[in-house]
């Protein structure tokens, strides 16, 4: 029983990014050599919020305050990423297999986010999911039993985002497009916020906002990748 | 135990990331002087240079034209060339190092024998029980200067036995080392897997897998086997070791053999007389290989090893340089490289340190124009023992970089060590963090173009990630998991 719900949870979770990592990133070393630094900047900037949330020991009780201040350095080390990939382009062109990955700016944008993604995802379920093997189950002494699977979903959903936010954000940095960025940081904030309610065990209230703006998110970076909605019917008749 | 101990840690000392391994090192003076000599019997064999087929058939390469401008073209194509198998090559060993702390993370999570202390090594005499805290970290760093002497001395003999030529002994010392991880480690850990899952077996099966599995990796380490064997048992020997370290030795111990570990690693490879850097120093200028039951190579060593021309392991060495060239001229991120293109006359594409080593030696600048070919390292030896050409280019697989095993055990002991407080978080940013610091090393290994310390960079990194994610960021990440949060 635990077993089960440990692979179902961990399969919600990170079955489709690591389809995505095995698909897409996982035959070309430059691409996980990006995704391991992407993941590395989350790491640093959750540390640095970790250090501020630390050190402001009186609002220790407002997670909200905790959540916001993890956004803005998120964000924050979304953008150093973004400039950091700028300034390695001509060096990653050379190192990289088919030359192609520093002039398809919406492939970096990509791979960065779903490194990004799942080290937010990671961070914010292996834990649990370490929980969920046992020797306890949940649900016993009143407690929901949707905490779980929740917490996959709400995982999965962010590190979609998170690719997504990246696609996004860096388009609207190429283009100087302050809609996009305001758009990857609001709703950024609106998610993380939405999340806030999980505690009040409003999992709907949670969960169907977050995926609809997950979906919203996904439309936008189509449409900033150079996608149309011809080519995204063109792509299913070709791959048929 | 003891004595078995004294044999385990010695790979601990090839820690270097003896990657630029014997031609990077051999720029220095006096070995410089050598190589031209060995090599100038054979004038003739360098004209068959420029019939080196690059993979990436980007034509011909005359290395004897060059100096002259017209191949600055060619010379940017190599580096690209060679770049590529640099972002290639970090991966391999990216997957070398997850695989053993991953098998070093599962069994501490699923074996309890080796996260309980119970014995600790002879080596370590103070066995941090007190509860005051300043007791344990005297305790921990004697513990740690007693380790690092006996390592220090280990070295010292080893490398006084390579000078003298002792390979028998030395040989025999590897082989009694592997025999030990392989049989009597391996069969403590199949007894305490097979206890924790609790697994009935007969002692004859046992005995018959047991000699089975160590005969073959003898065989493998020490003579000859496919490659990717060969790996496997590395990885799994450098994770036995790391096991070993992390159930026998004492709690805060630990942490500090690790900091000094790399402090020596740095002082051992980069300083002038660093035993390390004598030792690759001595490889170099014999033309040998470095034993190979202590490095990890993504290449096929023996290979080299088995070869009875002398060129051949002279073809070994030049291995590395190629694969870890400085960044291209065109990247902006590396300034040096711009103005070194601006500078040099001939030689576009290589530092001026590099130039200044092969210097006025011809043959070093055709060396490493024969590197550039893209072929592998046995194409260019055949040529230079037998000038006749064999155009058909190696396959990339021939090339490689070499990681020290004790670099595998080391960040193996910080990931382990890590994760046995049982907070994946923790476990998960260190093992980022030891990636970051492999690709840096990686980097940097590209730019200085000489062996390199492995360990210092990614256990810093490690280090302080563990203890900042134990610290700050494990209440933080409690937090929002207890409450649900998502950020």
């Amino acid at each position: 029983m635990t077993l089960g719900e440990f692979f179902s949870c961990s399969l919600l979770a990170f079955g489709a990014p690591l389809v995505m990592f095995a698909m897409t990133v996982a035959n070309d070393p430059v691409r996980i050599i990006i995704m391991t630094v992407s993941a590395f900047s989350w790491l640093v900037s959750f540390l640095l919020s970790a250090i501020v949330w630390y050190l402001v020991s009186p609002l220790w009780p407002y997670v909200a305050f905790g959540m916001a201040v993890a956004v803005m350095f998120q964000e924050l080390f979304r953008a150093l990423m973004y400039i950091f990939l700028r300034k390695t382009e001509a060096g990653l062109k050379e190192i990289s297999e088919n030359h192609s990955i520093g002039s398809n700016k919406v492939e970096m944008a990509y791979v960065c986010g779903l490194g990004y993604g799942l080290m937010s995802g990671a961070f914010a379920l292996v834990n649990v999911l370490a929980d969920s093997v046992g020797p306890g189950t949940l649900g016993l002494q009143g407690g929901t039993e949707y905490f779980f699977i929740t917490s996959a979903a709400m995982t999965l959903c962010m590190i979609l985002l998170n690719t997504f936010w990246s696609v996004i954000f860096f388009n609207g940095c190429d283009e100087y497009s302050y809609l996009k960025v305001s758009w990857v940081v609001l709703s950024h904030y609106f998610v993380s916020a939405l999340s806030l309610l999980n505690r009040k065990e409003l999992y709907y209230a949670t969960i169907l906002p977050s995926y609809i703006v997950m979906l919203i998110t996904a439309v936008i970076a189509f449409r900033c990748a150079g996608g149309t909605s011809k080519s995204l019917l063109q792509s299913f008749r070709l791959s048929s | 135990m003891s004595n078995s101990n004294i044999d385990n840690e010695e790979p601990t000392e090839y820690s270097a990331l003896m990657d630029g391994h014997i031609a990077e090192a051999r720029p220095d003076r006096e070995l410089a002087g050598r190589i031209p000599r060995k090599r100038n019997n054979k004038p003739e064999s360098q004209r068959s240079y420029g019939s080196v087929q690059q993979t990436d058939g980007s034509g011909p390469y005359n290395p004897d034209s060059g100096s002259a401008p017209t191949n600055i073209n060619t010379d940017n194509q190599m580096e690209e060339i060679e770049l590529k198998y640099g972002a290639r090559h970090v991966i391999k060993l990216f997957v070398p190092v997850t695989l053993c702390m991953i098998v070093v993370v599962a069994t501490i999570s699923s074996i309890n024998f080796y996260s309980v202390k119970d014995i600790y090594l002879a080596y370590t005499p103070f066995h941090e029980e007190s509860p005051h805290a300043v007791t344990k970290v005297w305790n921990a760093l004697a513990n740690a200067l007693i380790l690092l002497c006996i390592i220090a001395l280990m070295t010292v003999v080893l490398i006084v036995l390579y000078k003298k030529r002792c390979y028998k002994i030395i040989n025999g010392w590897l082989i009694m080392s592997s025999l030990m991880l392989l049989f009597l480690f391996s069969y403590l850990y199949i007894e305490e897997a097979l206890r924790a899952y609790n697994i009935p077996i007969d002692y004859i099966t046992l005995l018959f897998i047991m000699w089975n599995f160590g005969i073959m990796g003898m065989i493998n380490i020490h003579w000859k086997g496919p490659l990717l064997l060969q790996q496997g048992y590395l990885i799994f020997i450098a994770a036995l070791m790391a096991l070993v370290f992390i159930k026998y030795l004492p709690e805060w111990t630990t942490w500090v053999v690790l900091a000094v570990i790399s402090i020596w690693d740095l002082i051992a490879v980069l300083t002038p007389k660093g035993p390390l850097r004598i030792l690759v120093e001595i490889a170099q200028e014999r033309n040998e290989p470095i034993f190979p039951a202590l490095i990890y190579s993504s290449t096929v060593m023996y290979f080299m090893a088995t070869a009875t021309t002398p060129g051949a392991a002279a073809g070994e060495g030049e291995q590395g340089p190629r694969e870890l060239r400085p960044l291209n001229p065109q990247e902006p991120g590396s300034n040096q490289n711009g103005d070194r293109c601006v500078t040099s006359g001939g030689d576009d594409g290589f530092d001026a340190a590099w130039r200044e080593r092969a210097a006025s030696s011809g043959q070093q600048r055709l060396r490493v124009d024969g590197g550039g070919g893209g072929g592998g390292a046995a194409q260019y030896t055949t040529r230079v023992d037998r000038p006749r050409a064999q155009p058909l280019p190696e396959p990339d697989e021939e090339k490689g970089v070499k990681l020290g095993l004790g670099d595998f055990i080391f960040y193996s002991v910080l990931v382990g060590k890590a994760s046995s407080y049982g907070d994946w978080n923790t476990t998960l940013a260190c093992f980022v963090a030891i990636l970051i610091g492999l690709c840096l090393t990686l980097l940097l290994l590209a730019m200085l173009k000489k062996a390199l310390p492995a360990l210092p960079i990614s256990i810093t990194f490690g280090l302080i990630f563990y203890f900042a994610t134990r610290w700050l960021v494990k209440p933080f990440a409690d937090e929002l998991a207890a409450e649900q949060v998502f950020i």
